[in-house]
């Protein structure tokens, strides 16, 4: 792409389009900033979608976005107080205004929160209606477990939950005056052909999409502009990057998104990647997964969870559904928060990035990415492209443990991975790494050189302890104290051995010990 | 039969919750020219304010308005001693504290606005814990200590003695919706509020103070809360008061509704607590002699902390007989927010200190917990008198416990718990029942009053108000299935509406529970009122005794007519019938004397009951609770649907205060667990993989309450000690109870692998002394 170009790309789109009610929307001069939430609210006067926190963690905001997937639409639950109203560009979006049918017909997601007394105050009901909504039309006959995974992103104070829970398992028999109507209908299977109306729905959305960047700009609050760029390539993107070093790189926008709503502060140009195709894909070979950097966490789970199930385990209990379905992977590593919950499992498992600047690229072990609290190997005018995450060789070990004050939907006080192989009984290649244990995170070096080479016994543990106790030095904040973290350090390692030694008790509450 | 009370309608904004048509503060319409507001808070525990430079704030972008302690023109305050500023005046004293509004063309500009203060402190030493608030004696109200017989002689005649000290942490509200006051002003000075509130009685007065008006000068009005429970109690009145003085000072309607954070930051919760006891017991484990020192952390105000206290002491014997007592209950002053009613009002607080000890009892005397409980409950015609004085008289225990216990296998479940923990070396199980006794009424007597007010319309529908408030507990269903149980109409001819000052004047706060055994029996009055009129009009019209008049499936038999409701009222109104009413209500015989606190407080007792299993790790203190068995006493429901929703959601709440919830404050004073990404509550996920609720088939209130129903809003909050101590009965296991866990609440995976850590110290301690092995 040449200079020349690239400005005509910037300049030749200035609207977002999207889908709502079956209708394309243009929305022009809009201030990029603006999230779907504010927009819903104060510029539609659609208030049915409520702000219960503006940092994605109640989902009294939670709307369903409907996006091309081959010849079918892909429903899923996102937080629209954090979701930025140009990242609808070429999507439809639902929210609870959505759901009755034309007849006035309750949506059999609404008849069974009704029917089961789903709602009390019912501030929090329309986040679950679209929750309810989002599982309705992309799954039959979910367990209860999957319908609590489903839910874990939405807060509700006063029921307790059980009838909502309840109403998720009923919801599939409920559609009675409205059926016909393609949204009152349940998700039929994916070997199901594609209705007539999921036909047009797809037509019209396949006529949003996109082949050059989507430029636009709009009015800054405090006076000046606010631009942003999607563009759909890596070389436009690399380019954007490179031409707008200062730019925030916006993936799904779930920790950004608070920049904004919670920080105040003014995103003046932000680049999204979210529409870059490459970057949206897995490829999986013998040797290696690699994921691309708009690929999404609940799309990284699918891929990952199959080869490393207590990376699954962590994936299921990461953040929650709508937070999953907008953050990506490489945007947990990129942002490069201590406590990200994917980095401890990555580093393990000898996890590298591709960093790329223009038309360059280079490899860097994720281990080595981290320099300091927030601070990044990235250069000016770089961005991640993707991480690729080695197959594990048989005989090696890996398990990783979150510890939360809440299982669900909690951040972690300490997340430790641990990966080792075992040569006839001796530890080899001990990789053990921990988030919250230190301002980035770290891999236990001290401790796996007291393990490397050593038996895998009872003997070798007061050695590898004692090493892991010097490796870290956390600290006290609200999430644990040092103390605990310390301790829980050392006890995940107790854990590991005797998951792995041939203990036969239980270990785990939660999830299957592998 | 019964035309609607009795059966689990659903709620009566069911429809619009699920559609999101139902209107909140927030989603009501805005009219040109409104302004959204933000509030400036302190920064700093305790400082004096040197100097305020509020400049940067005006000149900020979209700013309108600035107003702070010296533009108030009335009272500047929103406290019940005037000790809660509604701008700090020159002293601040916990971080979050209201120093200003600003009101500003958006949203984002007045937030934005409102961090460019520019305030000179002088910083003053904070005292921001139990501890330290103890040691300098420093006290929001005086000390109360309540006595029945000679606790001390009787502690030290006692066979058995224990001392020993748990602390309690407090809990947020956490309501989805979040504080939001809506002021427009009107003509000659005349402010509408649309205030989420709890009281918005409250809420007119204070604004009318604020505002140097009088309480006919303002209305306030509520359709509906996302959640109340008690934070909306007292503290909707800063936000109301800020909103108003910024529409006064504009003439423009203006809008405050702070964020998550700032909701949490600036607003109370339920207080936490420092428990001491020391008791005396037989060999059986009952308690001849208690002596409790109660000590709470109040925060930076009064506020409701006197009568939250007073309830602490007041349920600190919970289900059991309490011969020689001494209860002492300091009400801690602290540079932290200033801290409110919350689900239960201080009720949880007294429960949590007397189960603790008793389940010390047990431990120590290495009997069930469960025996020990029931050697102490209050006996029936004996044994009946609380420390307060007032006699027990409705007591189900007897036949409420056994139920329970049989029905949630409670013994056996015990013997394989114990099989199950010898075997297991990493995960322990545990098992507690732990029952409930709550005293319904408020406390301040002269709140248990109510009014209602009913429209009759002459196409036979019916326009219903009363003082009571919807928070989502499903008030106005039960209310409207009252009035139409009472009119013989189905309860879709009835529309409820949001309370408000104009229509029921004085209302009481929403609150202990009673919105229905008040605002019921107010409502029940005007219905009859109405039906009384109609039945004597009909009588006369017709010729036939008023006893031939009955109403029913909206219809009224006249003798050997029958008419169609619609078409007597419209015959009413033809004869002019006056076709509107008000119904009152004032609880009968409580009185309580503050100065002895002794008395009659409590109309009547709500009963509970829970048994809750769980597991936990050894290795990380993470747990799950693994099966809930609960039974509760609702009187006669008047709807068996909305009240199961109140035990479920309250026991939830509850495990939340108990487990996941933990309000932390830094050194500095600041709270940082102030938005859900930090502070946890529970999920769906945290639901018992079996979770067994009944309301207990035979309830029935005594007293003629109406319906002879049952208050359940508070009450079922506190069936969650069972899994405190399902718990430490886990944690216990880890040292084949032979030691008695040291636990406090919350119990998060920290506490309790602390626990089981501290736990292992004093069993190995204890090993060395006598020789033999560690646990």
């Amino acid at each position: 792409m040449t200079a020349s170009n690239l400005v005509e790309t910037e300049t030749s789109d200035d609207a977002v389009r999207f889908v709502l009610d079956g209708e394309i929307r243009t929305i022009r001069g809009v201030d990029p900033n603006t999230t779907v939430l504010e927009y819903l609210r104060e510029e539609l006067r659609r208030t049915g979608t409520k702000e219960g926190c503006a940092e994605g963690d109640c989902g009294a905001c939670t709307v369903v976005l409907g996006e091309l997937e081959g010849e079918r639409v892909r429903f899923r639950a996102i937080n629209s107080c954090i979701k930025f109203v140009p990242t609808l560009d070429g999507k439809e979006l639902f929210t609870v205004e959505s759901l009755r049918a034309p007849n006035g017909a309750l949506h059999p997601v609404q008849q069974a929160m009704v029917d089961c007394h789903g709602s009390q105050c019912g501030f929090c009901t329309p986040g679950f209606v679209m929750s309810l909504f989002a599982l309705y039309k992309s799954e039959t006959e979910p367990s209860r477990l999957r319908i609590h995974d489903m839910l874990a992103g939405n807060l509700c104070r006063c029921t307790g939950y059980r009838p909502i829970v309840d109403a998720a398992e009923q919801m599939y028999g409920r559609g009675g005056d409205s059926a016909g109507d393609w949204l009152h209908e349940p998700h039929a299977g994916n070997g199901q052909a594609t209705s007539s109306a999921e036909a047009a729905c797809v037509e019209r959305l396949r006529s949003l999409q996109r082949r050059g960047t989507l430029a636009l700009s709009g009015p800054a609050l405090g006076g000046g502009e606010h631009r942003y760029f999607a563009p759909t390539t890596v070389d436009d993107l690399a380019n954007l990057v490179q031409s707008h070093p200062n730019a925030y790189i916006l993936a799904g926008g779930t920790d950004i998104g608070l920049w904004v709503t919670k920080a105040h502060r003014d995103l003046e140009t932000v680049i999204y990647l979210g529409n870059v195709g490459e970057l949206g894909r897995v490829s999986t070979t013998e040797s290696a997964i690699e994921i691309g950097a708009a690929v999404t966490i609940t799309d990284a789970y699918d891929a990952i969870g199959r080869h490393f199930p207590d990376f699954g385990e962590l994936f299921r209990r990461f953040a929650s559904p709508p937070i999953r379905n907008a953050a990506t992977l490489v945007g947990n590593i990129a942002n490069g928060s201590p406590i990200g919950d994917s980095m401890p499992a990555l580093i393990s498992l000898g996890a590298t990035l591709r960093l790329r600047a223009g038309a360059g690229t280079r490899e860097v072990p994720l281990e080595d990415f981290y320099l300091a609290y927030q601070k990044t190997e990235l250069a000016e005018g770089e961005f991640v492209e993707s991480v690729r995450i080695p197959l594990t060789p048989t005989g090696r070990h890996f398990h990783t443990y979150k510890i939360s004050k809440r299982f669900d939907q909690d951040i972690s006080a300490v997340c430790g991975a641990f990966a080792i192989e075992l040569d006839g009984g001796t530890v080899r290649n001990p990789r053990i790494c921990f988030g919250g244990m230190a301002a980035i995170p770290k891999r236990a070096s001290q401790c796996e050189a007291a393990l490397e080479g050593k038996e895998w016994t009872e003997s070798t543990l007061p050695d590898a302890l004692a090493a892991l106790a010097r490796d870290y030095a956390p600290i006290d904040d609200m999430r644990a104290t040092a103390g605990y973290r310390r301790a829980v350090a050392h006890n995940l390692l107790r854990k590991f051995f005797l998951e792995t030694s041939g203990f036969e008790g239980e270990t785990r509450i939660l999830g299957r010990r592998r | 039969m019964s035309e609607s009370v009795g059966k689990s309608l659903p709620h009566e904004s069911a429809q619009l919750h699920v559609t999101g048509e139902a209107r909140y503060t927030d989603d009501i319409p805005e009219p040109i020219g409104t302004l959204h507001a933000a509030i400036g808070i302190s920064e700093k525990p305790h400082a004096r304010i040197r100097s305020i430079d509020l400049e940067p704030v005006r000149q900020a972008p979209g700013v309108v308005a600035v107003v702070s302690a010296g533009d108030v023109p009335g009272h500047n305050d929103i406290g019940i001693r005037d000790d809660d500023p509604i701008f700090a005046d020159g002293l601040v004293q916990y971080v979050g504290q209201s120093v200003f509004g600003v009101a500003a063309t958006t949203i984002e500009a007045a937030r934005r606005a409102a961090k460019l203060a520019q305030i000179d402190y002088e910083e003053l030493e904070p005292v921001l814990d139990i501890d330290s608030a103890l040691e300098k004696q420093s006290f929001v109200l005086p000390t109360v200590v309540v006595d029945r017989g000679n606790a001390r002689k009787a502690i030290d005649a006692a066979e058995q003695r224990l001392r020993g000290r748990v602390r309690l942490g407090g809990q947020d509200q956490f309501y989805l919706e979040g504080h939001i006051a809506f002021a427009l002003p009107r003509e000659g000075g005349d402010m509408l509020v649309y205030s989420s509130t709890q009281h918005p009685g409250e809420v007119q007065l204070v604004v009318a103070h604020a505002l140097a008006k009088e309480a006919k000068d303002v209305v306030v009005e509520c359709r509906r809360m996302g959640g109340g429970f008690g934070g909306k109690e007292t503290q909707p009145a800063l936000f109301a008061c800020i909103a108003a003085l910024l529409a006064t000072k504009t003439g423009r309607p203006v809008k405050l509704r702070p964020d998550r954070d700032h909701d949490m930051i600036i607003t109370g919760k339920r207080h936490g607590y420092r428990i001491d006891y020391d008791v005396g017991f037989d060999d059986r484990g009952r308690i001849e002699g208690i002596e409790f020192t109660l000590a709470s952390l109040c925060g930076m105000s009064a506020d409701l902390s006197g009568p939250v206290n007073d309830r602490t002491v007041f349920h600190a014997d919970n289900c059991y007989y309490l011969d020689n007592v001494s209860i002492t209950s300091h009400r801690c002053k602290t540079n932290t927010v200033s801290n409110t009613a919350f689900r239960g009002f201080g009720g949880p607080q007294g429960m949590f200190a007397i189960e603790y000890v008793v389940d010390e009892i047990a431990r120590h005397l290495d009997l069930d917990p469960l025996d020990v409980r029931k050697a102490n409950f209050y006996g029936i015609g004996e044994r009946d008198v609380t420390p307060y004085q007032m006699t027990v008289e409705d007591n189900i225990l007897h036949e409420l416990i056994p139920e329970l216990e049989e029905s949630s296998d409670y013994r056996e479940r015990r013997r394989e718990i114990d099989a199950f923990n010898a075997d297991s070396e990493y995960l322990k199980r545990g098992i507690a029942l732990t029952p409930v006794k709550f005293g319904i009424s408020f406390t301040a007597t002269h709140y248990n009053q109510a009014g209602a007010l009913i429209h009759l319309y002459t196409d036979g529908t019916v326009l219903l108000n009363h003082g009571g408030t919807e928070m989502g507990q499903g008030l106005f269903t039960k209310v409207a299935q009252v009035v139409a149980e009472e009119l013989g109409i189905d309860v879709e001819r009835i529309r409820c509406t949001a309370s408000d000052t104009s229509k029921v004047p004085n209302a009481s706060a929403t609150a202990a529970s009673s919105g229905s055994d008040l605002n019921g029996m107010a409502a029940q009055a005007a219905a009859r009122t109405l039906r009384e009129r109609l039945t004597a009009f009909a009588a006369e019209t017709h010729g036939v005794p008023p006893e031939a008049v009955s109403f029913a499936g909206g219809k009224v038999q006249v003798g050997d007519a029958e008419l169609d409701f619609a078409e007597l009222v419209k015959d009413a109104y033809m004869a002019r019938i006056g076709l509107s009413a008000t119904g009152f209500y004032r609880t009968p015989k409580i009185h309580y004397d503050r100065e002895t606190m002794t008395g009659r407080p409590f109309y009547y007792f709500a009963y509970g009951a829970a048994a809750s299993e769980v597991m936990i790790d050894l290795l990380t203190g993470e747990y799950r609770v693994l099966r809930v068995d609960i039974l509760h006493d609702v009187g006669k429901s008047l709807n068996p649907a909305i009240d199961m929703g109140q035990v479920e959601g309250g026991f939830i709440q509850g495990m939340g205060w108990l487990t996941t919830e933990e309000l932390w404050w830094n050194p500095a004073g600041e709270l940082k667990t102030h938005a859900p990404s930090t502070y946890k509550i529970p999920v769906a996920g945290d639901l018992p993989d079996v979770f067994n609720v009944r309301l207990l088939p035979s309830g029935r209130n005594n007293e003629p309450t109406i319906h002879r129903s049952k208050a359940v809003g508070e009450p079922p909050l506190m069936l969650a000690i069972s899994v405190f101590h399902a718990i430490k009965d886990a944690v216990s296991s880890a040292g084949d109870h032979r030691l008695s866990p040291r636990l406090d609440a919350p119990a998060t995976p920290e506490e309790i692998l602390d626990a089981l850590e501290e736990l292992r110290r004093r069993l190995a301690d204890a090993g060395e002394r006598s020789g033999s092995g560690a646990m």
